[in-house]
């Protein structure tokens, strides 16, 4: 686990706001603590707590003193706009961008997701 | 109390003609865990020797918590160097010396040892010189972690023990410093396992700092590049290569010095863009001809 590219607190806390948006973690549901990340993963605490207070920043979860992080009112709701707006510039442009190296025509494309749908 | 700092300054140490340390220069931040990763013979443990004031300096700076170690009372007290051999009294049953620590150390804590004794299973009416060498490691992270000291050195400690062991010494450092966080320091050539636990890196190399930075960013800099031989031959011109593996028509490149728009460039031309581990890029970096061990720019 975590060992993509990107820097390991963005993968940690993509592992969070995907848990949010598939809603594997509710709201108001409290997350694991930075310790318990930090030991779970074996990884250096200060690393865990970076993530966390990203996701804070972005409202994803929020702190509740003494007793620990917990998912924020609305947080799946916030990252599902989120990921709508760049879903096309995420997703769909590089996919394109492989079918053209690929010399996949946008019809073949058009037509797959249309056999997609109906299944 | 959340650690010691350590400045050290043009350091440099001597045995006889041989110098083990050749002018270093690297900070430790107070209360991060740093590792201090080097090739056998690169002069980690002679750098820990001399924060420690196990030996002495031929010249150059080092403060530990703003003053020198050398006969430094109230550094020393807050300093714990245990080496791989444990430095530890070999014909002292163990409980006689984690009493003698607990007496002699403010911030030793004999709960943390004994609940350290059990998982590691050691006989506290054991002798280190009666142990094997994985339980002599062993006692020597009881000795580290217990003492709870602002600057706790650990060097090569986990590599004489199995794997068990290991992962029981990764967990009681990672709770014990979250509860207790501190200044730490492990040193080893092996990676992999430790890499995750580290926040800083410095790198020693026959003698000097090859680099000193936070581990993501070392680690974010090595990128290996994935695709068909000419695109990435293209690809990596002008670049910092240290590895290149070719398999039919596909090659892999490992380049230092990742930028911005790779991601971008590399999707453009068909190309996969992969993570680099920091054992890997610690073997790429420390494994070059020491004439070689500069940036080739063909730019």
């Amino acid at each position: 686990m975590f060992d993509g590219r990107d820097p390991l607190y963005v993968q940690i806390a993509d592992q969070i706001r995907a848990d949010v948006l598939s809603g594997a973690l509710a709201a108001e549901e409290q997350v694991m603590s930075t310790t318990q990340y930090a030991t779970t993963f074996r990884i250096n605490p200060a690393t865990a707590a970076k993530a966390f207070t990203e996701l804070v920043d972005e409202g994803v979860l929020y702190k509740r003193r003494g007793i620990g992080m917990f998912v924020a009112d609305g947080a799946r709701e916030r990252l599902l706009e989120q990921r709508r707006a760049t879903f096309f510039a995420d997703v769909v442009e590089p996919m394109l961008e492989q079918a053209r190296v690929l010399g996949i025509t946008t019809d073949e494309i058009v037509a797959r997701l249309t056999t997609g749908e109906q299944r | 109390m959340t650690g010691f700092g350590v400045e050290v300054r043009d350091l440099t140490a001597r045995y006889g003609t041989t110098t083990a340390l050749d002018a270093v220069s690297f900070t430790l931040r107070p209360g991060v865990i740093t590792g201090l990763l080097g090739r056998n013979g690169s002069g980690k443990t002679t750098a820990l020797s001399v924060l420690a004031a196990f030996r002495r300096r031929t010249s150059g700076t080092v403060l530990v918590d703003g003053e020198d170690p050398w006969e430094n009372e109230r550094v020393l007290a807050g300093t714990c160097l245990v080496r791989e051999s444990g430095d530890v009294a070999n014909d002292q049953k163990l409980r006689e010396t984690l009493e003698f620590l607990g007496d002699r150390r403010p911030l030793f804590s004999r709960e943390l040892a004994g609940t350290l004794m059990d998982r590691f299973e050691l006989d506290p009416l054991s002798r280190p010189d009666r142990l094997s060498r994985g339980k002599r490691s062993a006692f020597g992270v009881v000795v580290g972690l217990a003492s709870r000291t602002p600057l706790t050195l650990l060097d090569e400690v986990h590599l004489g023990m199995d794997a068990p062991s290991r992962y029981a010494f990764y967990d009681a450092l990672l709770a014990d410093w979250v509860e207790h966080p501190r200044t730490i320091v492990l040193s080893s050539h092996l990676i992999g396992e430790i890499e995750r636990l580290l926040e800083d890196v410095v790198v020693l190399d026959r003698g000097t700092v090859l680099t000193a930075s936070d581990a993501e960013t070392l680690r974010a800099g090595g990128v290996t590049v994935t695709g068909p031989a000419d695109a990435v031959t293209a690809f990596v011109v002008g670049r910092d290569v240290v590895a290149r593996q070719q398999l039919g028509r596909t090659a892999q490149a490992t380049l230092i010095g990742a930028r911005p728009d790779d991601a971008a460039l590399a999707r453009q031309h068909g190309l996969e863009l992969g993570p680099v581990a920091l054992q890997d890029l610690f073997v790429h970096l420390t494994d070059r001809p020491a004439a070689a061990s500069t940036t080739e720019e063909s730019r």
